[in-house]
């Protein structure tokens, strides 16, 4: 059921909402003329519209449930203090939350990342608390961006997977189509209950007309991982990165992340924060020795992990929904499109020479 | 929802100075709340982090066995942040444990087999943890023969020599202890490295033999080929790895050798499942 959204509703109902929810939403960083620059999810001030005039955020969403830094533990070691030495859980924030915005290509990332953090064995109650308390409201892709490849991801510009709602641009106002229960709760709680009688079919066609880049993936599975491992293209991949780690920051799917302890005086903190298979800390062992101990070895990494490891792990496609941060930003050049090309010919030309 | 990182409280009943150079101690711990023992009911060859609020975490292999009650032990060697300021801590110091974590060796799987036992260095903590397990008077019936390797570069540098001195005695299993090499007169076991001990002790394998080795990347380099001449399968050669580490629980992705993970889907592994890895650790 598609709902129509007029720009003067559009505001009315964000107010509404606003009296139960966390708003979250794109908001425009400015630069030192005041013009705007890039664009980052941020808690809407009150009265704030999210800005849906962008290609796409810098940063993923990712954030929105998982932050960069956040307090898990905190603890006193005043030893004055009955319970020092013992880490307390630190309160979750029960509200629920609202993330306007969001790209088809960045839900559909958070769905997947999921399957990391809410395992048969362990559940990660920070990341799975926000993924529940959050209602995602996607907003789809009318004017991809040229580094766009998702329809290769089985993903798309009007994908849903991961959506409680999509939103789409028309003439001043919006269409909103509910994917699921949440998706409709929010329509009824903002007062958006008019009726479009439209499809979104046309639109979705002709936007995924508009994405030209595409990748092969086809063969990814089939190939051997320690022949891809032993490749002989990876010094090459690897020549000019400089490590900086801007393309696992920017990922939507990556998740490694590292806990360290702080502390002030004598009441400390225990804090998890993003962290990146680019350094060579992110491995290295107390005695010095580093399983990954060069760049090569740590790009490496990064694309059979995206590319194969979690390909033959999860049998649900790669960890790359396409957005094209990563190859939109890298300092040098690095194209995962390039590299995904390189494995799967490397496996398809492989499998032809076993054949000859 | 059950937080998996929340250490259990547990407070230091015991330190034991175990080597010579004192950079080894075998801390025993005794839990805050007592109905967390039983949570952290755990099997041979699993870990635990041990969780120092300030300092941080550090995964390491729990020495204690299934068959002890009342406490859980931990050798740990002084090397980085959490392991020196360990080393500082005394009896009564609180700190935390978070656990069992990983996979352990596959006693299941090894009931009624012969089961050969090499260990090198300070890597015996978990062999420890199985030995006591495999010995205990409900279990030692359902194994086969027992054969132990350990070494150590000095007598001075074994680890639980009391044990050792005790197993050594019994008829139920064969002890091969070894040192690189010493001046001590009285010495009456074996000198020599780990590899040629175990050419020259151990029984040659057939289907019903298993091995499970622990130690130092260059005994388990020289090891490997002396096992596979005495005719060990590599479906029946089992090791447990280490990687850095920070959740222990599959999540943060740092200790990944290809698409597993040696928090969780190790440590324990065996060769042919290694041979299959990139073997980044």
């Amino acid at each position: 059921m598609i709902k129509k959204i007029a720009k003067d509703e559009w505001a009315s109902g964000l107010s509404k909402l606003a009296k139960t929810y966390r708003l979250f939403g794109p908001v425009a960083e400015r630069g030192p003329d005041g013009a705007r620059t890039f664009h980052n999810f941020k808690a809407l001030a009150p009265g704030e519209l999210p800005d849906l005039d962008l290609g796409n955020t810098r940063l993923s969403a990712k954030s929105l449930v998982f932050p960069q830094s956040e307090a898990m533990f905190t603890y006193t070691l005043d030893e004055d203090r009955d319970d020092h030495h013992i880490l307390k859980e630190v309160p979750a924030d029960g509200m629920s939350r609202v993330a306007f915005g969001i790209r088809p290509c960045d839900a559909k990332a958070l769905a997947m990342v999921r399957m990391n953090f809410d395992t048969p064995e362990y559940k990660d109650p920070y990341w799975l608390r926000l993924y529940e308390a959050t209602t995602f409201v996607g907003l789809a892709c009318d004017a991809p961006c040229p580094t766009c490849f998702c329809t290769s991801t089985e993903c798309g510009p009007y994908h849903e997977e991961g959506l409680d709602l999509l939103l789409c641009a028309e003439g001043e106002g919006l269409l909103a189509k509910a994917i699921t229960e949440k998706g409709e709760r929010l329509l009824a709680d903002a007062g958006w209950e008019e009726a479009a009688d439209q499809d979104l079919g046309a639109r979705k066609a002709a936007a995924e007309g508009c994405i030209t880049s595409r990748i092969g993936t086809d063969q990814l599975a089939e190939g051997d991982l320690l022949d891809l491992h032993g490749a002989d293209f990876w010094e090459d991949v690897a020549f000019a990165c400089i490590n900086c780690g801007t393309c696992t920051y920017l990922c939507p799917t990556c998740w490694c992340f590292d806990i360290q302890d702080e502390v002030f005086k004598q009441e400390g903190q225990r804090l998890r924060q993003w962290d990146s298979c680019m350094f060579p800390i992110f491995t290295v062992h107390t005695t010095g020795h580093n399983p990954r101990d060069t760049k090569t070895q740590r790009v490496r990494q990064r694309f059979m992990h995206k590319l194969k490891y979690f390909v033959d792990k999860y049998e649900k496609g790669i960890m790359c929904v396409g957005c094209g941060r990563c190859v939109r930003h890298c300092p040098v050049n690095i194209d995962i499109r390039k590299v995904a090309d390189l494995m799967n010919r490397y496996t398809s030309d492989a499998a032809k020479a076993e054949q000859a | 929802m059950e937080n998996p990182y929340l250490p259990y409280p547990v407070r230091i009943d015991e330190i034991i100075v175990e080597t010579e150079d004192r950079n080894l101690k075998t801390f025993t711990f005794v839990f805050l709340n007592p109905e967390d023992e039983e949570r952290f009911a755990y099997q041979a060859g699993q870990f635990a982090e041990l969780s120092i609020p300030g300092k941080g975490e550090i995964p390491i292999g729990i020495a204690s066995s299934p068959v002890e009650k009342g406490f859980v032990k931990f050798t740990v060697n002084k090397a980085g942040v959490v392991t020196q300021h360990l080393h500082n801590m005394k009896v009564g110091d609180i700190m935390g444990i978070r656990g069992p974590l990983g996979n352990w060796y596959p006693w299941e799987g090894l009931e009624g087999k012969d089961l050969l036992i090499i260990g090198g260095g300070f890597a015996f903590t978990t062999l420890r943890s199985s030995i006591i397990y495999m010995l205990d008077p409900a279990n030692r019936a359902k194994f086969g023969n027992i054969d132990v390797v350990y070494g150590a570069r000095t007598p001075g540098m074994l680890l639980y020599k009391e044990e050792l001195i005790e197993w050594e005695k019994r008829d139920d299993i064969n002890m091969h202890i070894t040192v690189d090499g010493t001046d001590d007169p009285d010495w009456k076991y074996n000198v020599g490295f780990v590899p040629p001990i175990v050419e020259q002790k151990a029984p040659q394998a057939d289907n019903g033999t298993y091995a499970i080795v622990c130690g130092p990347p260059i005994m388990i380099k020289f090891t490997q080929p002396v096992l596979e001449k005495l005719g060990y399968d590599h479906n029946h050669i089992i090791m447990s790895l280490e990687n850095r580490m920070k959740c222990g629980i599959g999540m943060c992705g740092r200790c990944g050798i290809g698409k597993e993970l040696v928090c969780k889907d190790g440590p324990v592994f065996t060769l042919a499942e290694i041979n299959k890895t990139p073997r980044e650790y």
